[in-house]
């Protein structure tokens, strides 16, 4: 072997995993180096999250052996992987809302009987400089942009001194800004020698960041593109090889693999608009007309919404995140009461009528926080696709829950949507994110579906499941209405017929996608959060 | 963004990443019974080290534990007993499920026996003895269902610690339940405060053939039901739903406030029950400082049986055995009857030993639900709970 594998910090050689059903990793052999950005793609459900569980000592793997700077190490707890200097950031914020930034990051000095504070402070400095970030110590974790808040948690996974960093689907969450701004950190923590695995589902971005490209499949290591490979291929023709190694031969059927780079330029997505069969408008479906909703915590609410879907047409709600869209999208599904205003459903008032009727008269709610509400994780797959008709015919009678019948329909949507799982008798918790998503989408698109508000409907989902989601929302043209709340421009632009632009609460503007679009979309946008939340994003390049 | 911080480590609790480990039936079967039957062992073991201790021959103790509790014909004094701890320990299921602390199971259980109490004398006597039985359980069970509305309602609407108000009612209700037996219902025959005593053939009639009175048969009846109202029906499942995670309860569109509210009620009206069962087979009076803490001692083994209907049977009846034969048994040797509460405590002990193991461990699922963990380990703080999963907890953080 070339002297470049024996420099790897952390090396993982032949790591099988297996689950009740499901090989996820299957062989996996595996190295970063100091200094380079590792990228790791593939489908839902390949693996990933399982492999870097491994790495920070949340799972053990069942056989196969890690290597750290070519020693053999075991890691059976994830303080034993910080321990010996591996960091890792989850998708989701892993902070303690109502604690300050040191007392979070102090939290990883627990192993010691006295905390303290000055020298946390230090070292917080320290690290403030060199990532290039300046985090206020004493701001409360809920307080933070999510942007920071992932700041805090890469600090958090350096604190007790890293040699290897994982970032599991750090991007997608993040507002284009913070993105620029994870950018810079990363480059600056590469610069100063550190390792980084780097996992997304954004082609453009693995491979922009990453000096090695892996993919894996189904559980299977299928290849890594070394650093000459990647320094010498052209972006363009890097992302379509990448494609080919996520989804094999299958990537020669989607019909277009340049369609599969998310993050289409806007010349593309008003292309994939105009292809878009745009069926005639019909009756609104979907009427708000003045409509208030009260903030929850950090999260603000939403005033002054007047707004109409029409039957056959999709809008797309834009906005940075945090400006409302839960708000907004609650206030439709009958979560959260109105302060003022009136909500027509089919052209009749529903402010009386509770969420479950509301999804009886067919209005849909497929929600942003999958884990946090849409999933109940210890509930089996087939009981989550029906959590939304409890109690209802044919799935029960005479007051007794009729398990085939549900099992038999919940395999019929798995099918349809599908649903990699070993069976739907697996719990829902256990599943990648990706085949949440699905089950989530199979319930709410399901069983009479007319009116849906998609919130980030792709987030964490691979390419061809991605395509596959806004394909289903381009669908809802044909005779139902959805209203589709993103923060991802593009995919608004895709997928829309309007596009209204959400800030501060209220609806600034509307734009039709077409040539410009972004641009003025963007506009509206800007003079609002966005400013405060991407402030520090300029000055970061080096 | 207030829901989002914690949830990627709520998956990693919630989600058996380590239940997992151990493939097929065959391990989770092991899981099961590492679970449920070693701190129980274990207990026994420790139980029996102290008995030594304390100079006595546990395994004479363990034996003659046996022979008054369950050879012979005393086996049938520990099936009555069985009854009050069988229906607390269904009530205290189905909170539970609902991820629902009542802890008020005291003042549930004694103001019923005490209304009971006081109603059963002249009801006997003026009403055909099934009627008046009939009237006497639902009476029981409504009174034990009433005093769970104030934490209900507080729970449901103002979304009130219900650990607290449980007990601030169970408090209330014992004291009302010794002011009726005090006042109203005081036998004036007798200078004790106590209620008048049954008559022998005016008390629960017996199961043919053995000295068991049918309020057995209620306990088991219900225990039966319940397991299958959770396991089949829609309310089952709302339960479930709401106790493992209430924000999909809302967004499901299941009516959180009247199922908490339901919740409460029934597991109220089970714990009433018991009290009918208990006063009117075995008692037949009340005496005002009467407390026999069945709840207490119920608790451990309703996680033991991982809050199944079914399961906690056995579980219920290995303590019966060892309540009723302990207390001969203690006696016995001159030892005071706290020791069998020793025993339970050493249980739950054991319970937490393992719970704490079992979360770095491969050792199954908790004994509790998501939403118990969290509520017990931040009252109060149920929107960031979740994030005090994070690896440490945040006492840790010294302030
Ligand atoms: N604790 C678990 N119990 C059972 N199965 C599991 C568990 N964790 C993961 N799996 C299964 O292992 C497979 C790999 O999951 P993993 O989360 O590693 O995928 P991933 O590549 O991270 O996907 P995504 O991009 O959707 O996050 C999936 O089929 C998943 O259902
Ligand atoms: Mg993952």
């Amino acid at each position: 072997m070339s002297p470049a594998v024996t420099s790897a910090v952390v090396e993982v050689k032949g790591i099988t995993k297996a689950f009740p059903g499901v090989l996820a990793n299957d062989d996996i052999s595996f190295d970063v180096r100091p200094g380079e950005v590792h990228s790791l793609l593939g489908e839902n459900g390949a693996g990933k999250s399982t492999l870097m569980g491994i790495l920070s000592g949340i799972q053990t793997p069942d056989s196969g052996g890690i290597l750290v700077d070519g020693e053999p190490v075991r890691i059976d707890s994830p303080r034993k992987a910080l321990d010996i200097g591996i960091g890792t950031v989850y998708q989701h914020s892993t902070l303690i809302p109502a604690l300050t930034v040191l007392q979070n990051l102090m939290l990883g000095d627990s192993g010691k009987l006295l905390l303290d504070a000055a020298s946390a402070r230090a070292r917080l400095e320290e690290f403030g400089a060199l990532l290039g970030v300046d985090v206020d110590p004493e701001a409360r974790a809920a307080d933070l942009a999510l942007g920071r808040q992932q700041q805090v948690e890469i600090i958090k996974a350096l604190w007790r001194g890293s040699r290897l960093l994982i970032l599991d689907e750090p991007t997608s969450m993040l507002t284009p800004q913070a993105v620029d701004e994870l950018y810079t950190v990363l480059a600056r923590l590469k610069a100063d020698g550190l390792a980084t695995i780097f996992i997304t589902h954004k082609l453009h971005e693995a491979v922009s960041l990453g000096d090695r490209i892996s993919v894996l499949r189904r559980g299977r290591m299928v290849g890594t593109l070394d650093a000459a490979a990647v320094s010498s291929t052209p972006p363009d023709k890097l992302e379509e090889i990448v494609i080919e190694m996520m989804f094999g031969s299958a990537a020669a059927d989607l019909a277009d693999v340049g369609e599969l780079r998310v993050g289409l330029g806007e010349a593309e997505a008003v292309e994939a608009h105009a292809r878009a069969t745009k069926a005639a408008v019909g009756e609104p479906l979907l009427e708000l007309a003045g409509v208030a909703a009260p903030g929850e915590g950090t999260d603000p609410g939403v005033a002054d919404i007047d707004l109409v879907v029409h039957e056959g047409e999709v809008v797309g709600v834009a906005g940075v995140d945090g400006n409302g869209q839960r708000a907004l999208a609650e206030a439709i599904s009958g979560q959260r009461r109105l302060t003022a205003g009136e909500i027509r459903l089919f052209g009749a008032p529903v402010d009386r009528l509770n969420v479950l009727k509301r999804e009886k008269l067919g209005l849909r709610y497929l929600t942003d926080d999958r884990i946090g509400e849409g999933i109940v994780g210890s509930l089996s797959i087939s009981l989550n696709l029906f959590l939304k008709r409890i109690g209802q015919a044919p799935y029960w009678r005479y007051g007794s829950i009729r398990r085939g019948t549900i099992d038999a329909r919940a395999e019929e949507l798995c099918e349809q949507f599908d649903v990699r799982a070993p069976g739907v008798e697996t719990r829902a918790g256990t599943l990648s994110g990706g085949n949440m998503q699905k089950v989530l989408l199979a319930r709410e698109l399901s069983f009479g579906a007319k009116v849906v508000v998609f919130h980030k409907p792709t987030y964490g989902l691979d390419l061809k499941t991605t395509l596959g989601v806004r394909e289903m929302i381009r669908q809802m043209r044909d005779g139902k209405a959805a209203l589709v709340i993103s923060t991802d421009l593009d995919e608004l632009l895709e997928v829309s017929d309007r596009i209204v632009v959400l800030s501060r609460g209220r609806l600034v503007g509307e734009a039709e996608p077409g040539p410009g679009a972004a641009e003025r979309i963007g506009g509206m946008m800007i003079g609002d959060v966005s400013l405060s939340l991407a402030g520090a994003g300029a000055e970061g390049t080096e | 963004m207030s829901t989002v911080p914690g949830n990627e480590l709520l998956t990693e609790v919630e989600v058996p990443n380590r239940a997992g480990d151990r493939s097929g039936a065959v391990g989770k079967a092991i899981d099961t019974v590492i679970r449920s039957l070693v701190p129980v062992l274990l207990a026994l073991v420790a139980g029996g080290v102290l008995l030594l201790i304390l100079g006595h021959n546990p395994f004479a103790f363990y034996s003659s534990v046996w022979e008054h509790g369950a050879q012979n014909k005393a086996w049938q004094e520990s099936a009555k007993r069985m009854a009050p701890l069988l229906l607390i320990a269904v009530g205290l299921i189905i909170a539970f499920r609902a991820n629902i602390w009542n802890l008020g199971y005291n003042g549930q259980f004694l103001l019923s026996a005490a209304i009971i109490s006081g109603l059963a004398p002249s009801l006997v006597n003026d009403l055909p003895l099934g009627l008046a039985f009939l009237i006497l359980f639902v009476v029981a069970g409504l009174v034990g269902a009433i005093w769970t509305i104030v934490p209900a309602l507080l729970k449901a609407f103002y979304d009130t610690n219900e650990i607290i108000t449980t007990l601030m009612m169970s408090f209330i209700g014992v004291g009302l339940a010794q002011i009726l037996i005090k006042g109203p219902f005081q036998d004036p025959s007798v200078n004790i405060a106590q209620t008048k005593v049954l008559e022998l053939d005016k008390m629960l009639p017996h199961i043919p053939g053995t000295k068991v009175h049918i309020g057995v048969l209620v306990a088991l009846a219900a225990a039966v039901v319940v397991y299958f109202a959770i396991s089949r029906t829609s309310f089952g499942l709302k339960v479930d739903v709401l106790g493992a995670n209430p924000r999909a309860a809302r967004h499901v569109g299941i009516q959180v406030k009247q199922l908490i509210i339901t919740s409460f009620f029934f597991s109220g009206l089970l714990i009433g029950l018991a009290a009918a069962a208990d006063i009117l087979g075995v008692w037949g009076y009340i005496r005002a400082n009467w407390n026999p803490a069945y709840g207490d001692t119920v608790i451990p083994f309703v996680f033991l049986a991982r809050l199944n209907p079914l399961v906690v049977i056995p579980f219920i009846a290995f303590f019966a055995v060892l309540s009723t034969g302990g207390t001969l048994a203690t006696q016995e040797v001159g030892l005071p009857t706290d020791f069998l509460l020793v025993l339970v405590a050493l249980i739950l002990l054991f319970m937490t030993v393992i719970e704490f193991l079992g979360r770095r461990r491969s050792l199954g699922q908790s004994y509790l639900t998501n939403g118990l963990r969290e509520a017990l380990r931040l009252p109060g703080r149920k929107k960031d709970g979740a994030a005090a999963e994070a690896g440490e907890t945040p006492k840790k953080v010294a302030r």
